[in-house]
């Protein structure tokens, strides 16, 4: 069986000229049907530009997207439209990621009528939509701000939802969310894929996160992914430098491991950056 | 920044030939011969009209007129007046002082009132600063040429405080300067001051927002050092935008008045040459203005680059 | 990120109102619906106005001339040619409301088309529009006017016309900025990723939210339109013989000696007019941000003091023992005073007529050389409660009650130049975002010094000594390249160090820490933890960190104080609080940690790959 996507080399750059910045320096990964691969990286790192570009959201400067078998890279806006039945997006700041003057059933009704379904049938997916994600189906008629944050993050899944779509890119969903409430809502991640057969591409900076929800977890450094593997493997036992750098950087809610880990933590050398960037580069 | 300044230059030039060069051919789009009756008189004779056109080089192309007009700026030269065939540098420089005086006036008024009065309103709240908005409110809905009639009626011509009309330039007497040039002013500038002191105030109060502000007042700075030193300097370019924008506002006010208090200004100067049908001069004024402008605009863009240091130093 | 900064800023402050709902708050702010009335008369008097009319307006008849007002048939009296004062006025207002309408639609339909289409594609439109613009705004509007008047004799209309070209820059600049800033809001990205196409998109989500601010610059260029145009009527430039409020005005100048009275009508009527645009724009834009509340005023706060106070007497009549056994409990457990003591302290924020509370009777303690951590969600009041402590908590906070006194001096109530003496140096404060922190027109450096010298009588030499000093003591590798530096020339981590520099540069007793790495990446995050350690260690200055992550907790504090909705709900040692949690919440919070989660197994497929 054939991975759902496939990023071959993906390099993507801001600006022009001068001001070139490349961002993505060549990047491969693989997500199977319904896999959660968890992409890892400190601020700056390219994570969100990845998932950007998978959205269609930057152009790509060069490397290969494949979806389905089929070459996206470059995608007219025809097949990026047809594409968004199959690619959706969770975003992080469940506050901006919702039009304050649109009412619940406006914003989840957009994506189904911008595909062509009509309104009457619309109108019982989004009951059922609001019904998955456990949001109370009076929620319909008010409007993002009446919402706590964790509520406004679940409606933001549902029209991730509502095209059934085979992939969805979550960038950072849960990290402005309170602690109890982040929990719940990777659970709810968790069970929705168990339940739709949806894959995940899970771009988080905290690797207690991606390491709950992932299958495979993807770590990045500048540009680079520098090591992916297996779930546990990655997050208990990371190989490259940076990954160890980071596991050991992670805290801890107890006072004794966390005080090993520091020791671990100050006992390792110093990063070398330009021995990172040929070896992520590889 | 020395980049940063060469464009601005580079775009002031490009408006000023843009902007000349476009009134230039609209002045001139009826034709030369209906410019020829319009200062002859629309009984003219044929003859006499074909002389005129020729003898005001309005028989050449458009574009080789305008490349002329254009060419004397550099000599000084802005040709002579279709009606008194003056040099219109000469007729303009008596009355550049005067439109000067009033811009420069109006500036420092408006500047220095509303920053005192924005920085009142903000520090103190209050009845202050409801006063302050009320006031606001009704001054900007007040043009300022009604403004100054009422100006003219109270101060001169009832109470005889300064002269209802005319101009004394600063060279002759400094108070006799400040007495013709006052009350057209206040009379520009009141409405500017006010909307502009509202703005002062709430950059002020959005400014005491900001975190920093929080920091440095963590750090046991007084409230007076944190509002000069940190405040101020951080509001700055958002009032020296906006006030620019208002004095260029202004400059059409400033026109009008000039008429009502008589004072001999570029104002004037155009509108009567407009009547009488005499271009060279018209566009004489309009170039003075586009020039007043494009340096207030660029005043405040160095201002602003030099006060944000991201421009200044990169 | 941290929540109890919304408290303060979003919720209170600006909460936008919903943009469905701008009509109707505007109708309610009765100085807009008194514009709107205004403006609905005159206009429906623009349209009627050949039926009303007493008079033909141009109509001369000598006995009228100069005619007092209020007398006879002639309401307002007669002009200098004897003309009916009144039925000008009336036949003037056609003139006035064509001019507004002619500027406002060539404004609105240039500056918005071209406004969406820069701010929404951007690239080379966006360029050479933003040049162009900024041309015409450089294009002396009047005196252009004045010659089209003169030299070419055109109407009114197309003089309005050019006019609102010339004006339309400003139109352009706000529909551009708007548009950009839709553009760039993740629901607009969520429509895109959904395949909604472009049109759609500025249909749905992009004029939803330029409409009223578009309204609200109509208003003000229909007003300025109307001045405007009769400036030039009064300079002489209207169409003959067509009646106008700034002709009146030029005719009874030129009469003022004989009836200076008739200034007074065309200058009324033209008031009125711009006067009702003015507040109508000035309606719609507070309307927009918000603002439209009623201010609390003083007497009000004085009054809502006065409600909790007497709450709070009560509660102190029972609450004796309260303090008796605080005080108690203070001497019990050790035999000096705390170096921080908050007892019953409750912070409170009155928002559109109802109270909040934030922080609730919160009491605890920070003794000497303690690290201290404050551990809640967002809206626990952990932030509040720091701000409260270094008297710097909002203006619209109201501290209903309570205690806080550092090394037994009471801070509530404090004037503030005593509090000057104490904040940085008995107590300093690291923010949690470091870059929006420090002041963006000042070098790293001179900031630090303003604080130093705050604080120390330290000339500028030393200042500045102590403050390279410390640069390099916060683990900066070039202090004085750092020195000179300004914000935005350094990185968060960096920015980080230097406001944990400038806090501790005065050697403060306590330091509050409000979600100090909360804005970093992890390993910055742990560089900054270790710093906040060694520097604890060294100067055994008490250290107050604010923080929802328990990790940090475990990492750095002694004690920990667990918070919810402005309650303390747990507090104890550190290692007791992980292993023997007592109250459900805490549990519940301490349950929610990942770290011990066990991770998915990696896809059945991919297993099956690795095997």
């Amino acid at each position: 069986m054939p991975d759902l996507l496939t990023a071959h080399d993906l390099r993507v750059t801001y600006g022009r000229g001068r001001n070139a910045n490349e961002v993505l320096k060549g990047v491969s990964v693989e997500i199977g049907q319904g896999e959660t691969l968890g992409l890892v990286g400190e601020s700056g790192s390219g994570k969100t530009t990845l998932g950007r570009a998978v959205l269609g959201l930057v152009p790509v400067a060069g490397g290969t997207l494949t979806f389905a078998g089929e070459d996206v890279t470059r995608l007219g806006a025809r097949g990026r439209r047809r594409l968004a039945r199959d690619i959706q997006v969770v975003f992080q700041d469940p506050y901006t990621s919702l039009n304050p003057s649109m009412t619940i059933r406006d914003i989840l009704t957009e994506p189904l009528v911008a595909q062509g379904a009509k309104k009457k049938d619309a109108a019982s997916t989004v009951r059922a939509l609001l019904d998955q994600v456990a949001m109370p189906a009076d929620a319909l008629d008010r409007y993002s701000r009446e919402f706590s944050g964790g509520q406004r993050q679940r409606i933001a899944i549902a029209r991730a939802l509502a095209l059934d779509p085979k992939l969805i890119v979550c960038d950072e969903p849960v990290s402005a969310l309170d602690l109890s409430t982040q929990l719940k809502v990777l659970d709810l991640f968790i069970e929705l894929q168990q339940r739709t057969g949806v894959a995940y591409l899970f771009i988080s900076h905290d690797l207690s996160v991606v390491r709950h929800v992932s299958h495979r977890v993807a770590v990045m450094y500048r540009g680079h992914i520098v090591e992916t593997g297996p779930a546990l493997q990655v997050t208990d036992d990371p190989q490259h430098p940076y990954t160890q750098r980071l596991w050991a950087a992670n805290l801890v809610a107890d006072p004794a491991e966390q005080a090993n880990r520091r020791a671990v933590r100050q006992s390792l050398p110093p990063l070398d950056d330009d021995a990172l960037a040929a070896a992520g580069a590889t | 920044m020395l980049t940063y300044v060469a464009r601005r230059l580079g775009i002031g030039v490009l408006v000023f030939v843009a902007v000349t060069g476009i009134s230039y051919v609209l002045y001139h789009v009826r034709g030369a011969d209906s410019i020829a009756y319009r200062l002859l008189g629309a009984d003219a004779r044929p003859e006499e009209v074909e002389i005129k056109v020729h003898a005001l080089g309005l028989d050449r192309s458009l574009p080789e007129q305008y490349a002329g007009w254009f060419g004397g700026l550099f000599r000084g030269d802005l040709g002579e007046s279709f009606v008194s065939n003056q040099d219109v540098t000469a007729i303009m420089s008596t009355r550049v002082p005067v439109t000067l005086s009033l811009i420069a006036a109006t500036l420092v008024l408006t500047l220095v009132f509303s920053v005192v009065l924005g920085v009142w309103a903000a520090t103190r709240g209050g009845v202050v600063d409801r006063v302050i908005q009320v006031v606001s409110v009704i001054v900007s809905a007040v043009p300022g040429y009604w403004l100054a009639l009422v100006l003219v009626i109270v101060f001169a011509l009832n109470l005889g405080l300064f002269p209802a009309t005319g101009f004394i330039p600063i060279t002759e007497t400094f108070g006799g300067w400040l007495s013709t040039i006052f009350l057209p002013s206040i009379a520009i500038a009141l409405g500017a001051i006010f909307s502009l002191a509202v703005w002062v105030r709430s950059s002020i109060i959005d400014m005491r927002r900001q975190d920093f502000v929080r920091t440095l007042r963590s750090r046991g700075l007084s409230p007076r050092s944190i509002m000069y030193r940190h405040v101020l300097r951080n509001a700055a370019p958002s009032i020296v935008q906006m006030l620019g924008l208002q004095i260029i506002a202004l400059l059409g006010g400033a026109i009008i008045v000039e008429r009502i208090f008589a004072l001999p200004g570029i104002g004037q100067m155009s509108l009567d040459a407009g009547l009488a049908g005499d271009i060279p001069v018209v566009l004489g004024g309009v170039a003075f203005f586009v020039v007043v402008i494009v340096i207030i605009n660029i005043a405040v863009d160095l201002i602003n680059g030099f006060l944000n240091p991201k421009v200044r130093i990169s | 990120m941290s929540a109890d900064a919304d408290i303060t800023g979003r919720a209170i402050a600006a909460e936008p109102i919903v943009r469905r709902g701008v009509f109707r708050a505007l109708l309610r702010n009765p100085l807009t619906a008194a514009s709107l009335v205004v403006l609905a008369l005159f206009a429906v008097i623009a349209i009627i106005q050949p039926w009303i009319l007493p008079y033909p307006p141009n109509e001369v008849n000598l006995r009228l001339t100069n005619a007092a007002p209020f007398g006879s048939d002639y309401l307002l009296g007669g002009d200098n040619y004897g003309r009916d004062i009144l039925s000008r006025l009336i036949a003037s207002t056609r003139g006035a409301f064509q001019a507004a309408a002619v500027l406002s639609v060539v404004a609105v339909v240039i500056g918005t088309t071209a406004g969406l289409i820069a701010g929404y594609y951007g690239r080379v439109f966006d360029s050479v529009a933003s040049w162009l613009f900024s041309a015409i705004m450089a294009v002396p509007a009047v005196i252009i006017l004045i010659s089209l008047y003169t030299l070419l004799g055109v109407s009114t209309t197309v003089a309005m016309a050019v006019f609102g070209f010339l004006v339309s820059p400003s139109m352009f600049w706000m529909v551009r900025t708007l548009t950009r800033n839709v553009r760039n809001e993740l629901y607009v990205d969520a429509a895109r990723v959904a395949g909604l196409p472009d049109r759609r998109i500025v249909g749905r989500h992009v004029l939803i939210a330029i409409r009223a601010p578009v309204i609200l610059m109509i208003a003000g260029l229909a007003g300025a339109g109307i001045a405007v145009q009769a400036g030039l009527e009064f300079l002489g430039l209207g169409q003959a013989g067509v009646p106008s409020w700034g002709a009146m005005l030029t005719d009874a100048f030129g009469n003022i000696y004989v009836a200076p009275e008739q200034l007074i009508w065309p200058a009324v009527a033209l008031g009125l007019v711009t006067s009702a645009f003015t507040l109508i724009s000035i309606g719609v834009r507070d309307t927009l941000e918000g603002t439209y509340v009623k201010p609390s005023t003083r007497a009000r706060r004085r009054e809502i003091e006065a409600l909790l106070g007497s709450a709070a007497a009560e509660r102190t009549l029972g609450g004796t023992a309260d303090a008796a056994t605080a005080t108690t409990a203070t001497t019990s457990t050790s035999t000096s005073q705390p170096l921080l003591a908050i007892d019953g302290l409750r912070v409170a924020y009155e928002s559109g007529g109802s109270l909040t509370t934030v922080v609730d009777d919160v009491s605890f303690r920070v003794e000497k050389g303690e690290v201290v951590g404050v551990v809640g969600e967002s809206g626990s009041g952990k932030t509040q409660t720091v701000f409260a402590t270094l008297g710097l908590l909002p203006e619209e906070a109201i501290v209903a009650r309570g205690s806080i006194r550092l090394d037994g001096r009471e801070l509530l109530g404090l004037p503030e130049r005593d509090l000057l003496e104490i904040r940085g140096h008995r107590m300093a404060y690291v923010p949690q975002e470091p870059l929006s922190n420090l002041d963006p027109s000042f070098t790293v450096g001179s900031q630090l010094v303003h604080g130093i010298r705050a604080q120390s009588r330290a000339t500028k030499k030393e200042a500045r000594d102590l403050a390279l000093a410390m640069l390099d003591r916060v683990g900066i590798a070039d202090p004085l390249r750092v020195y000179r530096r300004y914000p935005h020339q350094i990185s968060g981590g960096m920015a980080q160090r230097v406001l944990i520099a400038g806090a501790v540069a005065c050697t403060p007793s306590l330091l509050l820490a409000d979600e100090p790495t909360t804005a970093l990446d992890v390993t910055i995050q742990a560089e900054v933890l270790d710093l906040l350690r060694d520097l604890q260690t060294e100067t055994g200055m008490g250290v107050l960190i604010v923080t929802h992550n328990f990790g940090v907790v475990a990492d750095l504090c002694d004690r920990v104080v667990v918070m919810r909705s402005g309650r303390i709900v747990e507090e104890g040692r550190v290692g007791d609080v992980f292993t023997r949690p007592q109250h459900e919440y805490t549990r519940m919070l301490l349950g929610s940690v990942l770290d011990n989660a066990a991770p998915r197994e990696a896809s059945a497929r991919r297993k099956a790959a690795h095997a």
